[in-house]
């Protein structure tokens, strides 16, 4: 049973949102919504200052505060630790949206909450996830985390990297390398 | 370094509505679940601890049967909140043990018809004779069925601050004292109702003084509230300066600590040495504060965040 996981990569990320368009193309996104979006921040004091470009979306937390917080069981684990939603059982009750530290879920057009899949259905195919199969600078690395042999795993050993809001303590599986 | 400038656009639900959590529908609704509460909690204890002669109209039978109406209409808030309507069942296929929210769905369940049986109950034997459904006969176990509400109404009041305590990803929440706070704001505002629909000198007085305890209660655990969140870490001293300079300082102060608490304690104690006369401004104002105090904790909450940690 694989574990997957994400990193992408801070240096070569140039904030360009392909990933956010390729997105919405593949999951037919509602227009006003996305599933991946790019953040900016700035850090430091002037004249020592560090813009920072985060492509963001959901963490596919293995410890995940929006499944044991959703009442129906709509929100559940997957096939490889990934977070889904089950239209079927989803009230719209908004507990997992306001559950999750990374608002990484919304309401769609349908009543229901959704997020990133990590294109699962794609996945499934041997095909990687959209926004990385799209991002032109390769700057997104998808695997499993339990293979050694993944560049995935082989990357996160020989390079910095974190994970965001790690101390909110719902171990995320999607990390960026510094 | 110190971080000089977070862009959160499209990050959060005023920049991007889609993003929008809770609103009035579930600050309505924890007012009224923790009001119905309160009504349950003190009719049942009073109907448990007074012979049946001595209780007033109000204790008797009113507030066993509002508990129900107020609670049919912040349930009613609550379905107005759901975002796909026609699954509200699926809360009753499923019990989910980690999820607050599934325990609320059940306790309701456990709840309104308890408190239809309390209102029924209590109607049929106090209710205005003449318009009892059950003519005046003692109603069977009715001291037991008060119990059975007690029970349910501290269920209820607790459950409505645990729903919110359960979401660590809103620091502000993620405290133990809120199920104490919430039970005890809607104790408070039972206490207070009452107070607005007695009509008896005596009952009405040995309710407002059980309100001002309450208060006194409340204020108690607010403050350890707060303390508990200035002594915690990074975001929860972020989440608790919302309160103190940050954008819900004058709000809260005013609304709840003030208008909510400090001034209907004040005008109670007047009342009591009969200074002023007896008015319901005092009890309407602690509705408001109960009302108020769920506003901004439901607002406030959802502007804290971890971000602080980036």
């Amino acid at each position: 049973m694989p574990r997957y996981g994400m990193a992408i990569d801070l240096r070569t990320c140039m904030g360009c949102a392909a990933c956010v368009v390729a997105c919405k193309v593949e999951n037919r996104v509602d227009v006003d919504a996305f599933r991946c979006r790019v953040t900016q921040r700035s850090r430091g004091e002037f004249p020592n200052v560090h813009l920072e470009i985060l492509s963001e979306r959901c963490n596919q937390c293995s410890d995940a505060p929006c499944v044991w917080n959703c009442p129906t069981g709509a929100s559940h684990y997957a096939e490889g630790g990934v977070v889904l939603v089950n239209e079927n059982l989803c009230t719209g009750c908004k507990a997992c949206l306001a559950a999750c530290p990374y608002d990484a879920r919304f309401i769609n057009s349908r009543g229901v909450a959704e997020k990133c899949t990590f294109c699962l259905h794609r996945v499934k195919e041997g095909l990687e996830p959209a926004c990385v199969s799209t991002c032109p600078s390769r700057a997104m690395i998808f695997g499993d985390l339990d293979d050694p042999s993944s560049l995935l795993v082989q990357t996160l050993g020989a390079r910095n990297h974190r994970a965001l809001k790690a101390e909110a303590g719902t171990r995320p599986n999607l990390f960026y390398l510094e | 370094m110190m971080p000089i400038d977070v862009d959160i656009a499209g990050r959060n639900a005023e920049t991007f509505p889609v993003l929008h959590v809770w609103g009035w529908e579930i600050a309505l609704y924890l007012f009224l679940g923790g009001l119905a509460a309160g009504l349950l909690i003190l009719s049942g204890w009073m109907h448990r601890r007074t012979a049946a002669e001595r209780l007033s109209p109000a204790v008797a039978w009113v507030a066993p049967l509002l508990a129900p109406v107020v609670l049919s209409i912040g349930m009613f808030a609550l379905f107005l909140d759901l975002e796909n309507k026609w699954n509200v069942w699926r809360f009753y296929t499923a019990f989910r043990w980690s999820a607050p929210m599934s325990w609320g769905a059940w306790i309701l369940a456990l709840v309104y018809p308890a408190s239809l049986l309390f209102g029924w109950a209590a109607w049929s034997e106090f209710g205005p004779a003449g318009k009892r459904w059950v003519t005046g006969a003692p109603f069977p176990l009715r001291r037991e069925i008060a119990g059975l509400n007690i029970a349910a109404g501290v269920a209820l009041g607790i459950y409505t601050g645990i729903l919110l305590s359960a979401l660590g990803a809103r620091p502000l929440w993620n405290s133990p004292l809120l199920g104490p706070l919430f039970l005890l704001s809607g104790l408070s505002a039972g206490a207070a109702l009452l107070v607005l629909i007695e009509k008896d000198h005596e009952w009405r007085r040995t309710l407002a003084r059980l309100d001002v305890r309450f208060i006194a209660a409340e204020a108690v655990v607010l403050t350890l509230f707060f303390l508990a969140l200035l002594t915690g870490g990074q975001a929860q001293r972020a989440s608790a300066e919302l309160f103190f300079g940050g954008p819900y300082t004058a709000i809260f102060w005013v609304a709840v600590g003030f208008l909510g608490m400090a001034l209907p304690v004040w005008l109670e104690r007047l009342e009591e040495r009969g200074k002023v006369a007896h008015s319901a401004v005092a009890p309407v104002l602690v509705l408001f504060g109960g009302l108020a105090l769920r506003a901004v904790l439901v607002l406030a909450g959802q502007a804290s965040h971890w971000e602080v940690l980036l």
